[in-house]
C-alpha cells in the first residue's frame, strides 16, 4: 500500500459518508483510507490490469474505464468529490476530464507535480530534464504527457471559468505560503463549477 | 499456496422436490428432479456456499471427473479446485443442471407423469427467474440460507444477477461474467436462427422426436453452428483457420474445403451427439425473455435497485455476442444504487468463449475477488 501526504489534504476535504470517485487510483490505497476515516461510498477507475488487480486485493470498488474518453455511464452531479491525486499530468484530453470531474460531482480535487518547482527549474538550467520525488521518473520512461506549473493549471481554470475554492501547496510535504510556483514541488487543488 | 489441483472424483447426486413450482408463464411444474454436484465441505456456519450457474450447454458437472471416465472433466474445472481461483478448501461449491436441461434435471427427454410419455414439446417454457426458483429450493434443501457468491458467465450471469433480485438477503456476492441485463435484437436474431434450424428439421416431430426414434440432429448440428461462430471472435477464428484450405486449392465441391467449414462441421456434429434440441429451444428462449427492467420501463437502475449484493463485473474485449457495452450497463445501473460494484474487461481474442479459458489476468482477477470474500 502506497501513502502519499496529499492524501492527508485531501481527506479533510472530504465530509463522512460522500460519495467519491477516485480517477487514476493507482492500487485503491487512498480509497482505502477514506472508506476507514470518513466511511465514503468509493469507487475508483483505472485502465491497467495491474492495478486493477491490486484494488481488487484491497478490498476497493474499482471500475476499468479509459479516462481520456471521459466518463460517460456516470450521471451528472452524482458524486460528492472527484478526486484526481497527481495522474492529470499523464493525461492527454486535460481540458475534457477536467469538465467531466465537474459534471460528474459537486467538487474536483486534483493534485499534479509542480514543474515550476526550483529545483525543476535548476535541472533544466543545468541542461537535464527534472527527476525529483514529484517527477521521479526519467525522460524516457515518463508515465506523463503534459508538463505545466501551479501558474498554467491557474490560467487553464480562469480560462475554462473553472473556480478554484482552495489551493494548498506543497515542498516535499510541508506547506508553501509564498511563491508556491517556485517553492511548491506538489499543488493540491479544490475545485468547483464557475459562475 | 498449493498447486492448483483438480477436485478429483466426483459424482452427482438427485433432489426430487414435491411441490409444484409455480412459472412465469403461467405454467406450474407438478414435481421435479434436480441433479446436481458439491465440491469441497459446508462449514459449520454453513456461510462458505458458492453457486456456480451454468450457460446455454453447461450442465452441473462443473469441476473434477468421474470414476469411470477420466476424460470427463468438468467445463468450469480451470476455475474450481483446491489452489484455484474458486479455491474448494474455501468454500463449498454447487453445480446444479437447470430445469429443462438435458443432463439428468427434469426436462423434456424426462417422462411426464401426466402421460407416461417424454414431455418434449409439452414440457413448460422456463425463464431465468424459474431456474433461480428451483435453485433456491436446492439451496433450502442443503441448508444455505446465504450464499458466499453466485457465480455465473453468459446465461450463468443472468441468473446469478437475476438471484440479486429475487433474493437480495441470501447473496453475499455476485460475479457476472461476460453477460448482459437483456439481449440485444441481434443476438435474439441468432437465437432464433438456431431455433429455426431445429423446428424446420423433419425430424423434429413438433417436439415429439423421442416417440419416433429420432433426433433432429441437422438442425440442432446447424444451431450449434451459427453459436459458435458467435462465440469466436473475427481474429480468433482467423488466427486459428484464416483460409486454410485442406486440399491446398480449391476443388470445387460442397464438401469441406475451408479448414474452418470442417471445425463448425465437427463442433455441430459432436454436440448433435449428446444434446437435446428442446432443451436447446428452451436455453435460447430463456436467454431472450431475460429483461429485469423490462418490468420497470425499461429503467435498468430502477430494476436493480433491490440488489443489495457486492458484485463483480467481467466482460471480454473480443466478445461481441455478450459485449463489454452489455456489462458495463450493469456496471453503471448498480453504481446509480450505490452498490459495492467493481469491473474489468479483459484483453482477450477469444471472444465470448473467453469466459471458460483461463487467461491469467482474468484468472488472478477472479482469484483476488474470491480470496477477500469472508466466510
Amino acid at each position: 500500500m502506497s501513502y502519499r501526504y496529499d492524501y492527508e489534504v485531501i481527506t479533510q476535504w472530504i465530509a463522512p459518508g460522500e460519495k467519491v470517485l477516485d480517477l487514476g487510483c493507482g492500487d485503491g490505497s487512498l480509497l482505502k483510507h477514506l472508506a476507514e476515516v470518513r466511511q465514503v461510498q468509493g469507487y475508483g477507475v483505472e485502465n491497467d490490469p495491474d492495478k486493477l488487480l491490486a484494488c481488487t486485493r484491497n478490498g476497493v470498488n474499482v471500475i476499468q474505464m479509459d479516462m481520456e474518453k471521459g466518463l460517460a455511464g456516470i450521471e451528472d452531479g452524482f458524486f460528492d468529490h472527484v478526486i484526481m491525486s497527481l495522474s492529470l499530468q499523464a493525461m492527454h484530453n486535460t481540458q475534457g476530464i477536467l469538465a467531466e470531474m465537474l459534471r460528474v460531482a459537486r467538487e474536483a480535487v486534483v493534485s499534479f507535480p509542480n514543474f515550476g518547482y526550483w529545483r525543476h527549474r535548476q535541472s533544466i538550467l543545468n541542461g537535464r530534464m527534472p527527476v525529483s520525488e514529484s517527477l521521479p521518473h526519467q525522460w524516457f520512461n515518463t508515465p506523463n504527457v503534459r508538463f505545466f506549473t501551479i501558474s498554467d493549471f491557474d490560467a487553464l481554470c480562469e480560462m475554462n471559468g473553472i473556480a478554484v475554492r482552495e489551493r494548498l501547496a506543497f515542498d516535499e510535504g510541508k506547506l508553501i505560503l509564498d511563491e508556491p510556483n517556485f517553492l511548491a514541488s506538489v499543488a493540491v487543488y479544490r475545485l468547483g463549477r464557475g459562475g | 499456496m498449493i498447486q492448483p489441483q483438480s477436485v478429483g472424483v466426483v459424482a452427482p447426486q438427485r433432489a426430487h422436490f414435491a411441490e409444484p413450482l409455480p412459472l412465469r408463464s403461467g405454467n406450474t411444474l407438478p414435481e421435479y428432479e434436480l441433479v446436481y454436484e458439491t465440491y469441497g465441505e459446508l462449514n459449520t456456519d454453513r456461510s462458505n456456499a458458492v453457486l456456480v450457474c451454468h450457460a446455454l450447454s453447461g450442465s452441473h458437472h462443473v469441476a473434477g471427473h468421474y470414476a469411470d471416465a477420466p476424460n470427463s472433466v468438468g467445463w468450469w474445472d480451470n476455475l474450481v479446485g483446491p489452489g484455484k481461483p474458486l479455491d474448494a478448501r474455501k468454500f463449498f461449491v454447487i453445480g446444479v443442471n437447470n430445469l429443462g436441461g438435458c443432463h439428468g434435471s427434469t426436462g423434456p427427454i424426462s417422462i411426464n407423469p401426466a402421460t407416461g410419455k417424454p414431455w418434449g414439446a409439452d414440457f413448460p417454457f422456463v425463464t431465468v427467474e424459474d431456474w433461480v426458483e428451483a435453485q433456491a429450493r436446492l439451496a433450502d434443501r442443503l441448508g444455505i440460507q446465504r450464499f458466499a457468491a453466485i457465480v455465473g458467465g453468459s446465461l450463468g450471469g443472468m441468473q446469478a444477477l437475476s438471484w440479486t433480485l429475487q433474493y437480495p438477503e441470501r447473496v453475499a456476492h455476485a460475479v457476472v461474467i461476460a453477460s448482459a441485463p437483456k439481449l440485444t435484437a441481434q443476438n435474439i436474431a441468432f437465437n432464433e436462427v438456431a431455433r429455426q434450424a431445429i423446428l424446420t428439421d423433419p425430424d423434429f416431430h413438433g417436439g415429439d422426436y423421442y416417440a419416433h426414434g429420432v433426433v433432429p440432429a441437422r438442425g440442432l448440428k446447424l444451431a450449434r453452428m451459427v453459436g459458435h461462430i458467435t462465440y469466436l471472435s473475427d481474429d480468433a477464428m482467423g488466427d486459428k483457420f484464416g483460409r486454410s484450405l485442406r486440399h491446398g486449392k480449391a476443388i470445387y465441391s460442397y464438401d469441406v474445403e475451408f479448414e474452418i467449414e470442417s471445425y463448425l462441421r465437427y463442433q455441430g456434429d459432436k454436440f448433435a451427439g449428446f444434446f437435446d434440441a428442446n432443451t436447446y429451444l428452451l436455453a435460447t428462449k430463456a436467454l431472450d425473455y431475460f429483461d429485469p427492467a423490462f418490468e420497470h420501463g425499461g429503467n435498468l437502475p430502477a430494476a436493480l435497485a433491490p440488489a443489495t449484493a457486492d458484485f463483480l463485473v467481467v466482460s471480454f474485449s473480443t466478445d461481441w455476442r455478450f459485449s463489454p457495452a452489455r456489462s458495463r450497463e450493469i456496471v453503471y445501473a448498480l453504481l446509480h444504487n450505490q452498490r459495492n460494484v467493481s469491473y474489468a474487461q479483459i484483453e482477450s481474442d477469444a471472444g465470448h468463449d473467453s469466459f471458460l479459458l483461463d487467461d491469467a489476468q482474468y484468472h488472478a482477477l477472479l482469484a483476488a475477488y474470491f480470496d477477500r470474500i469472508k466466510v
